[in-house]
């Protein structure tokens, strides 16, 4: 993209990308602001997402990114701006918060597995208790998405007896089971051991490769070269730049971003 | 060079720095000095009960007690024997403690939760009550109640009336007795088929969730139905049951229910201490589960009291059952506690007068012992099968 | 494209800021909570302000006995008369100042660890506070040495009673407890059973049936003409009580110290003693300090118990106190005084725990 000397462009950058017709887009920010008590943690912040897209966000710790896509299933509340997921938007309406939470499957850093129950449990407990499937059909999809991340034959032990990587694609496997339209990534592989990380990406890679919108947290830029359409970067609770991987990698516009990229990319 | 022909093998200590040697020896005086001990206490006891005239054996249960209780849940007179007032006392015991159980049990989540509202104004009143009533004896307490509360209530002529059907008098709480007349079996029959519906739904609708998915709200049916069909025997039969109202009669009353002061303080008293304690162990249980649990719970779309009841509680009451076990065993053993205000007990009518009439005392101790050994133990073991069936797995 | 230049910081929405934020976040967050705070805060007052304006506003203070009372208030002057009493019991007027001694050294010794003073000085002070203290106390209190003339047991009471009896208890339940800690954990089978037995029985009984046995039992398992002092034996009554109790304690703190310290304390070589002592105690005793709290505090609390076996520890001095007919009306001062004098005590000791956990936190949680 060419640097224009005027100096007109509006402030939101403007995607590489070809902007978002808006009824497209299966989740629209506009204008989001959140605080934590005083502190302005997120700023002003605007995007379109298309179904089917992959977006991965970067960008260093305490830039925001994290609380930013808790605030696309509401585990975050917002004080200002606007969220509208898949066409419903996020208020302080419960049923609607459930309703896109339903439709929006999350990974945590931490995997939070519920201990209490076996690996298979874990996948039925939504299906059975949300979507009211019957048992034996619930059962079916938690062995299909099992499968899908290579630990059928793990069903039936409890998550305290799994690897990291093993949790993490249990983790997976428990959102699929929702058939959710988005899936959103916290760092998920901020917490495993450097063996087991790669295990957990090519899950994520098979996913992308479904069609299945993404929104990952991540530090992974391998991931992020291979199987994003758009990368953004965050810092200090703002949007800093958009653009293609192929761009963003080789001709960062922004000095913040450059000097990010040197730190991550150095080794 | 010449070789040892000896085959290797480890030096052999000195004895006295075997530590295999030393372990044994060791032991042996162990052993040598707690029989030495008990000899000496049983030939003590032995001889000190001779030459006191104390016979020995529990002979001393079948003759006549000829003292009376002012409370008894069995049928109970002078003119019964001493066994007769174990049992009284033990039952008077077990009322304590499964009502002070109960009581406290629910006193002591509710503040529990308190303690965790969102409501600043909730939270505080809740903390402050914990750290009130856990600083202050629990002997302190009972007096507390039973002298400057309870025994400060005015005479039963004027006592403080409660709606002309309750009572309230230095003397105790009375209270309106049911009278079941024939008919009354209509109620009780209602109340067996409710709870017996309540079970076949809870079954079928387990079932038809597991078939169809579909969830039936079981929770609201028991809420209505339980209380619902013995009101409705009551009023197809045209009411059998009717109230024995307590009426003030000469210096006391007559009719209904009486509370002694006695059950009333010590309960009060071990209710409020014990759910301080709970309180805290709720509080600590349900903090102890994760938030991530919590998020990744609501990220599936569960709505809260489902998060609650599915993922939150399961969890947390692994943490709490432990050591609410061992309060609900602190507040049995406190229970004995009752001896300083009169309550009628084990400790104070068996340890108490009984011991008193007969001089027995290693046998009235030891059964007495026996009784909370036996209750302890009990829950330990139980509690070790819990511990056992919950374990979480891991690697 | 223009550089990207960072959106200053606003401040939130007027509705999330400061005390109106606080309000609506704490108080009335929702309708419930609103309901809450409201119904909450109208019991508080309609409970605590007549409460105050009785114990305080229209309480009386000083007087010379019940009569200068105020039916709307309350009574203090019972404690004011009575106080003498209430701290030293029956103990002979003229020698108070031997136990007053005793309380100075008392805080001579436990004060100075609250004070930024040298390691050593406050090493040494604690030092004296466990072992000549005691024996200072027993010396000058006791009296029948030096000069001092003797003075019973059964003439020590009210505070100082109370103060004895927890701290003697808890001098003697804490190294008890640690060593049947050690050998419930103990490789030798023998020895382990013995703990065992003899942790479980006393936590399975209740305190007050084995005051009732060391006063009944005790006469009957010495040698005819042996006897026991009444005081001792309670104090061996809830000293025996609450080391079952420390033991469970420590074991806890004995069971979290990981495998490798105590092979690394084997591979330097150290015997037993040494291992434990070096090594294993000060992690472990660290770990379980809000344990050992506890333990203090309810042992503490139990100290009253011993009223039912006829001494007059501070709550048995308030209460013989209030069956004297002067002061017949006074019961909820009465109980109030002694509530809050423990409650001082308690919640004290509660929070120091607190704040020693705090500072020895080395964060080496493995």
């Amino acid at each position: 993209m060419q640097q224009t000397e005027t100096g007109l462009e509006p402030e939101s950058v403007a995607s590489p990308v070809e902007s978002v017709a808006r009824d497209e887009a299966i989740i629209q920010v506009d204008d989001l602001n959140k605080w934590f008590g005083d502190f302005h943690v997120l700023k002003s912040l605007n995007l379109d997402v298309r179904k089917g897209e992959r977006i991965v966000i970067c960008g260093p710790s305490g830039s925001g990114k994290s609380t930013f896509i808790r605030c696309i299933n509401h585990l975050e509340a917002h004080q200002r701006g606007r969220i509208t997921v898949d066409g419903v938007e996020l208020n302080e309406d419960v049923k609607n918060i459930e309703a896109i939470r339903r439709e929006v499957g999350m990974v945590f850093q931490h995997f939070n597995l519920f201990p209490h129950l076996s690996v298979l449990e874990n996948c039925l407990l939504a299906p059975i208790w949300v979507r009211k499937t019957p048992r034996n059909e619930a059962i079916e999809t938690g062995m299909h998405y099992l499968e899908r991340v290579r630990i059928p034959d793990q069903a039936h032990k409890y998550p305290g007896q799994l690897s990291g990587g093993q949790q993490q694609r249990v983790a997976i496997a428990r959102a699929l089971c929702m058939q959710p339209k988005i899936m959103l990534f916290d760092e998920p592989t901020s917490a495993l051991d450097p063996e087991m990380i790669k295990e957990v990406l090519d899950v994520m890679v098979e996913l992308a490769g479904s069609g299945m919108t993404m929104l990952c947290v991540t530090h992974e830029m391998g991931f992020a070269k291979t199987v994003a359409d758009r990368v953004i970067f965050m810092d200090g609770g703002e949007i800093v730049e958009t653009a293609a991987p192929g761009d963003f990698f080789t001709n960062p516009q922004q000095p913040r971003t450059r000097e990010f990229l040197e730190q991550i990319l150095q080794h | 060079m010449t070789t040892d022909p000896r085959p290797l093998r480890p030096g052999r200590p000195k004895p006295w720095n075997d530590p295999r040697v030393r372990s044994v020896v060791f032991q042996i005086l162990a052993i040598a000095g707690v029989a030495w001990v008990g000899y000496t206490l049983f030939h003590n006891t032995v001889s000190n009960m001779e030459s006191r005239g104390i016979s020995t054996g529990f002979g001393f249960l079948n003759e006549t007690a000829g003292f009376g209780i002012i409370m008894s849940l069995i049928p109970y007179n002078e003119t019964m024997s001493y066994g007769q007032t174990f049992l009284v006392g033990l039952m008077n015991t077990l009322l304590v403690s499964g009502l002070g159980i109960l009581l406290a049990t629910i006193v002591g989540f509710v503040v529990g939760i308190a303690r965790l509202s969102s409501n600043w104004l909730v939270a505080k009143v809740a903390l402050a009550y914990i750290e009130v009533f856990r600083n202050i004896p629990l002997l302190l307490q009972i007096f507390f109640w039973y002298f400057a509360v309870l025994g400060a209530l005015p005479g039963p002529r004027q006592a403080v009336n409660v709606g002309d059907i309750a009572f309230m008098s230095n003397r105790g709480i009375v209270l309106p007795k049911p009278v079941f007349e024939p008919g009354a079996w209509v109620m009780g029959t209602g109340l067996v088929i409710a709870l017996a519906t309540i079970v076949v739904l809870a079954i079928w609708a387990r079932r038809r969730q597991a078939a169809t998915g579909r969830i039936f709200p079981v929770l609201p049916i028991a809420v209505v139905l339980i209380p619902g069909l013995p009101l409705l025997g009551y009023l197809l039969t045209g009411g059998p049951v009717s109230w024995d109202v307590p009426s003030l009669g000469g210096f006391n009353f007559r009719g209904g229910i009486t509370a002694i002061p006695e059950l009333g303080a010590l309960l009060l008293a071990l209710t409020l201490y014990t759910a301080s304690f709970i309180a805290e162990i709720v509080r600590s249980g349900i903090v102890s589960v994760d938030k991530g649990q919590t998020e990744a719970a609501l990220a599936l779309g569960l709505p809260a009291r489902r998060v609650l009841r599915l993922v939150v509680i399961p969890q947390a009451l692994r943490v709490i059952i432990p050591p609410l076990t061992s309060q609900y065993l602190n507040l049995t053993k406190n229970s004995s506690l009752a001896v300083a205000i009169g309550y009628p007990d084990l400790v104070n009518v068996f340890m108490g007068t009984t011991l008193n009439q007969t001089g027995q005392a290693v046998e009235i101790v030891a059964m007495t012992m026996a009784v909370y050994l036996t209750i302890s133990l009990a829950i330990s073991v139980l509690m070790n099968l819990y511990n056992r069936a919950v374990a979480l797995k891991e690697r | 494209m223009a550089t990207h230049q960072p959106l200053p910081d606003q401040p939130p929405p007027i509705s999330q800021r400061g005390w109106l934020r606080w309000l609506r976040e704490h108080l009335f967050s929702t309708w419930y909570n609103s309901v809450l705070t409201v119904v909450i805060g109208y019991w508080l007052i309609s409970t605590f302000v007549p409460l105050i304006n009785w114990a305080f506003i229209q309480a009386v203070f000083t007087g010379d006995g019940a009569d200068a009372c105020n039916p709307d208030g309350a009574c203090w002057v019972f404690v004011e008369q009575r106080l003498g009493f209430f701290i030293y019991g029956f103990y002979p007027a003229e020698f108070r100042w031997r136990p007053n001694l005793v309380f100075a050294l008392f805080a001579l010794s436990v004060v100075p660890q609250f004070l930024p003073l040298p390691t050593t000085i406050r090493k040494w002070l604690a030092i004296f506070g466990i072992t000549g203290l005691p024996l200072a106390a027993y010396f000058l209190i006791a009296g029948g040495h030096f000069g001092l003339e003797s003075v019973p047991t059964s003439r020590w009471g009210g505070l100082m009673l109370t103060l004895i009896l927890a701290y003697v208890g808890i001098l003697a339940a804490l190294p008890i407890g640690i060593l049947l800690a050690l050998g419930r954990r103990s490789e030798m089978p023998v020895i382990r059973g013995i703990c065992v037995v003899f942790i479980e029985f006393w936590r399975a009984v209740p305190l007050i049936t084995i005051l009732f046995m060391a006063s009944v039992m005790l006469p009957l398992f010495l040698p005819d003409g042996v006897t026991f002092d009444k005081l001792l034996r309670a104090l061996v009554g809830i000293t025996l009580f609450q080391s079952a109790y420390m033991a469970e304690v420590v074991r806890g703190g004995l069971q979290a110290i990981p495998r490798g310290q105590y092979e690394a304390a084997e591979a330097l070589g150290l015997g037993y003693w040494r291992r434990m002592q070096l090594i294993i105690l000060p992690q472990a005793l660290k770990i379980v300090i809000p344990g050992i709290a506890n333990t203090v505090i309810s042992l503490f609390k139990d100290t009253t118990l011993v009223l039912i076996i006829g001494l007059f520890d501070l709550l048995g001095a308030v209460k013989s106190t209030l069956s004297d007919p002067a002061w017949s009306n006074v019961m909820a001062e009465g109980y109030l005084f002694v509530a809050f004098c423990f409650w001082v005590f308690c919640f004290g000791m509660s929070r120091y725990s607190h704040r020693l956990e705090k500072q020895l936190e080395t964060g080496h949680r493995n």
